[in-house]
């Protein structure tokens, strides 16, 4: 039965999102819909598995759930901040920095959803990850205080990744 | 009744706020000097400019009596795709020397955009 279901969906996840994201775009949620995009959840993985040679072993969806509330209440704020910024600083007193963040994180999955973290809140910019993936290049806006800017991103983010990222 | 018009209100607080924001990210676009910082303000505009735009579509919707849900796949794919456009435009800086010269990592050799590759050294 488990091996049936590996065979049949090698990527549970891929699968589950594709139905959300078929439903999503017609629009309107009846059974016809539902299955079609479970259909289409099992094909289309399994046409492209061929480009999926690693798929990151463990993954728990509750703890993804929590961070995704705590990065959007982060990019609520830090927008406030950072529209305060631009309409406040003068660009001769602006401060802005290059942070190299040390990586824990080994997965490039993970590494991929701390950049994107670091770049939909405002104010950092992942820019450049290092030639053998160990930092992560980051520049900041304004800042007084390069270290804590590090600091928070590792404590704060890449900590509750360690935690989903298994 | 009552929750129609209530989602009126809402679909107009959240156009204002939205294009409020949207407006913060054009300043601050054609404010900065360098390249680097002014990579800065289209992020904000992605998020919650847009973010707040899509949800007065959502309201709206809802007042005129037909629940829409294509928002959120909007927003999602927003989220996705932002961060490598800004990704790639800050290569780009970095590769092109626009910017202040980042400082050289910790245990690896250079960043990966200004590693040439052996054969090109000669």
């Amino acid at each position: 039965m488990g091996a049936a279901f590996r065979w049949l969906m090698p990527h549970p996840f891929l699968t589950l999102i594709l139905a959300v994201v078929w439903v999503l775009l017609q629009n309107n949620v009846t059974a016809g819909m539902v299955v079609f995009g479970i259909i289409l959840g099992i094909l289309i993985p399994w046409i492209t598995s061929a480009w999926w040679p690693d798929t990151p072993k463990g993954f728990r969806l509750g703890k993804m759930l929590s961070y995704s509330v705590i990065v959007i209440w982060d990019i609520v704020v830090a927008n406030i901040q950072v529209a305060w910024i631009v309409l406040t600083v003068p660009n001769s007193k602006l401060k802005p920095a290059w942070i190299v963040v040390p990586l824990k994180l080994k997965q490039p999955e993970a590494i991929t959803v701390l950049a994107g973290t670091i770049t939909l809140t405002p104010g950092t910019v992942s820019a450049d990850l290092s030639d053998e993936g160990h930092s992560l290049l980051v520049h900041v806006l304004h800042t007084d205080d390069p270290d804590g800017v590090r600091d928070e991103i590792k404590d704060r983010y890449e900590r509750r990744l360690l935690e989903i990222f298994v | 009744m009552m929750l129609e018009t209530l989602a009126i209100y809402a679909a107009a607080t959240s156009l204002l706020i939205g294009s409020g924001f949207v407006l913060v990210g054009v300043i601050g676009l054609l404010k900065f000097n360098d390249p680097m910082t002014r990579l800065h303000a289209p992020t904000k505009v992605g998020t919650v400019g847009i973010g707040m735009l899509l949800l007065a579509s959502m309201f709206s919707a809802y007042a005129d009596g037909d629940a829409s849900i294509h928002e959120a796949l909007i927003m999602a794919f927003l989220f996705v795709t932002a961060p490598v456009s800004a990704n790639f435009i800050a290569k780009v800086n970095i590769h092109k020397r626009d910017c202040d010269t980042p400082p050289s990592p910790p245990r690896d050799d250079t960043w990966s955009t200004l590693r040439t590759p052996e054969e090109d050294q000669s």
